[in-house]
């Protein structure tokens, strides 16, 4: 996972658009060209795969006239800005195709399977903030110090080991060897049915039908996966508190709380966090989206069913609609985090408010 | 004190740290060894720069070093032996190949990755983002436009479609992470462009009547290459994860190919009983792209001493 550390930057300078009805309509242009250009770029991939669709679906051995007839009604006779132009209206219109694998229209699936994404990304996020933004705190706050090393150590492995194997070593230790959490999946089979899901978030429909058996073995199965995504979201939002922490304990604002007597903990907690809060909750929105692309290899290793596994199990049938379909979605999820981050960056600072 | 500063010794430490360069070579010289130190003081930078240096001297002399075939193993006598094993430091995987050799031999792919998409996406990065930040206008509005999109894109779910589309391969892997890699490189080009494009020594190449093209490519690039260099490091690490993530997922390097996130797959069967043959790997991936981390935050601190620390 690379993160993006200047997007937070940018963000500022962007602050300092000139009124506020300009900066709707380039952020309305923005949005749209970019889902006009996830488009092309998955458009595009999915005619050069060198599989010819024609002959997936007929078969090699059919004769010329079937071939043909085949092309025509799949609109492959088309020239292309004419497909695209199909392919962009189908797309829009929420058809994304069927897939071979499941023979279900592809937006079905994806519908079934991103709450368990959403799920892990969520837990793992809970967990990274909870745990990360203390410790950069005091990483700041100590800077130096043995506790700011280890800060530090702890987020270059998070930036440096790969997931899958962090994952497998840790099946091995707390499954296989301590037998603390469950077997890989979301749920054991026993519990499959035994609840009704609702949101889509098992763990809060389990708690508000009251199943707490079911919920605890949810609880099993999450703990592992969760806490690993939470891992490498903490490395990212400890650095960047860390960061961000430096910044505000550097103003003058500090000196002149030091100055007023303030206690040093008040200061710290209450007005640097409180300044350093705001670009804050952008990384950690940031830190959701990538949790969404870590869960790709995550959810392989604990077979999570999510979007993941889903993208993962369709390359490996190349059941090309649906790679490309959910490549697209996550495309088109991680444009709307990134909106969400910035529109909740416009609200919670003052300074960024046009006057 | 002229005459003492002409006579100090050529690359000696006083010739180097003078203040007064009488050549445009000591001047060269004398920045590079004042980054140099203040990169050696940094104790993890220097880590950093060993494990890299290991890496290219072991792919290198992967050849010498490694005590067995990394393709063809003894599977009558050999298979599956754990650690420490007689001539068999890490054990040998399933087809009774020396764990430690294909490890060795792995390096090789990784550097080739690693070199290959920062010689691709570098460039492109590097060429989109200072005509973007120079010409300004809608060639500028184009191109964020266009790197916004790449950008928009998950890196490793994006690899995995281009990979799909592709076929499975070292070469299109390496395609594929090239493609992700670039946009954030045109954003440094081109934000670090914009502070000095309306600078004095830009205007006064252009009185000289330098065209843009030389003002981009003499003036303007040079000057960005520096915190390229920094984000490159640093993306290293993220490049590496990515390549063994597709190997792993099988659409990398293919069997029998020594690649690491290819042979921590191939160990995932037995994993609950001969750990090591995935473990390893994973070790190798972890302690390189820990030396690409290192590497890069020291090179950021020891070239920009503003950034240092935070």
């Amino acid at each position: 996972m690379t993160l993006p550390e200047t997007s937070v930057a940018t963000r500022r300078n962007r602050r300092r658009a000139s009124s506020a009805l300009a900066s709707v309509l380039r952020f309305a242009v923005t949005v749209v060209t970019t889902i006009f250009g996830l488009l092309v770029v998955t458009f595009f991939i999915g005619r050069v795969i060198p599989i010819d669709p024609v002959l997936a679906i007929v078969g090699d051995r059919a004769p010329a006239h079937l071939v043909e007839r085949t092309r025509i009604e799949l609109g492959l006779n088309l020239p292309l800005y004419q497909q695209f132009v199909i392919y962009t209206k189908q797309a829009l219109s929420g058809d994304l195709g069927t897939s071979v694998l499941t023979s279900n229209p592809v937006l079905e699936d994806i519908k079934r399977v991103f709450p368990a994404t959403m799920e892990l990304a969520t837990i793992g996020t809970l967990i990274g903030s909870v745990l990360g933004i203390p410790l950069g705190v005091l990483a700041a706050v100590r800077r130096g110090s043995i506790a700011d090393q280890i800060v530090r150590v702890i987020g270059l492995i998070g930036y440096s080991v790969p997931i899958f194997w962090l994952g497998l070593l840790s099946l091995v230790l707390f499954y296989a060897q301590l037998r603390w959490v469950a077997f890989p999946g979301r749920v054991d089979i026993v519990y499959e049915y035994s609840f009704t899901p609702q949101t889509g978030f098992y763990l809060l429909d389990a708690a508000m039908q009251g199943q707490w058996e079911v919920m605890w073995d949810l609880f099993r199965h999450i703990a592992l996966p969760g806490a690993l995504l939470g891992y490498f979201s903490l490395a990212y939002i400890s650095r960047m508190t860390r960061s961000f922490m430096l910044n505000e304990l550097s103003q003058e604002y500090v000196v002149a709380a030091r100055a007023k007597g303030l206690s040093e903990t008040r200061i710290i907690w209450f007005h640097a966090l409180r300044n350093a809060g705001v670009p804050l909750v952008t990384v950690i929105a940031l830190s959701y989206a990538n949790l969404l692309e870590g869960s790709v290899l995550t959810e392989t290793i604990f077979s999570w069913p999510g979007l993941g596994l889903y993208i993962t199990n369709s390359l490996q049938n190349a059941d090309m609609n649906a790679v490309l379909g959910g490549t697209l979605v996550i495309g088109a999820v991680f444009v709307g985090i990134n909106i969400f981050s910035d529109l909740l960056y416009r609200t919670l600072d003052p300074r960024t408010r046009s006057r | 004190m002229s005459a003492t500063e002409t006579s100090l010794k050529p690359y000696s430490r006083e010739w180097l740290l003078s203040d007064r360069p009488t050549s445009r070579r000591q001047a060269r010289f004398g920045r590079a060894y004042i980054v140099w130190r203040r990169f050696a003081e940094n104790r993890l930078a220097l880590m950093g720069l060993a494990i890299i240096l290991g890496l290219i001297f072991v792919a290198a002399f992967a050849g010498v070093l490694a005590p067995h075939d990394p393709v063809v193993g003894d599977l009558r006598n050999s298979r599956l032996l754990p650690l420490g094993s007689p001539g068999y430091l890490l054990g040998t995987d399933d087809q009774g190949r020396d764990i430690l050799s294909r490890l060795l031999y792995g390096s090789r792919l990784t550097l080739l990755v690693v070199v290959l998409v920062a010689i691709i996406a570098a460039p492109i990065g590097l060429i989109v983002g200072t005509v973007s930040g120079y010409a300004g206008g809608w060639i500028d509005a184009v191109l964020m436009r266009i790197t916004d999109i790449f950008l928009a894109f998950p890196k490793l779910v994006l690899a995995l479609a281009l990979v799909a589309a592709l076929g499975p391969g070292i070469e299109n892997a390496i395609l594929a992470i090239a493609v992700t890699s670039w946009p954030p490189y045109a954003r440094i080009a081109r934000a670090e462009t914009m502070t000095f494009r309306n600078s004095e020594f830009i205007s006064a190449v252009k009185l000289m009547g330098a065209s843009p093209f030389r003002i981009v490519l003499r003036h303007v690039m040079p000057l960005c290459i520096s915190s390229l260099i920094v984000r490159v490091t640093l993306d290293m690490a993220g490049i590496i994860l990515t390549a063994a993530g597709l190997g792993f997922l099988g659409l990398g390097a293919q069997p029998p190919l020594p690649e690491w996130g290819a042979m921590i797959a191939s160990g995932r069967r037995f994993i609950l009983d001969q750990w090591w043959v995935a473990a390893m790997p994973g070790f190798a991936i972890l302690i390189v792209s820990l030396g690409f981390n290192l590497l890069g935050d020291g090179l950021r601190d020891a070239l920009d001493p503003k950034e240092a620390g935070q």
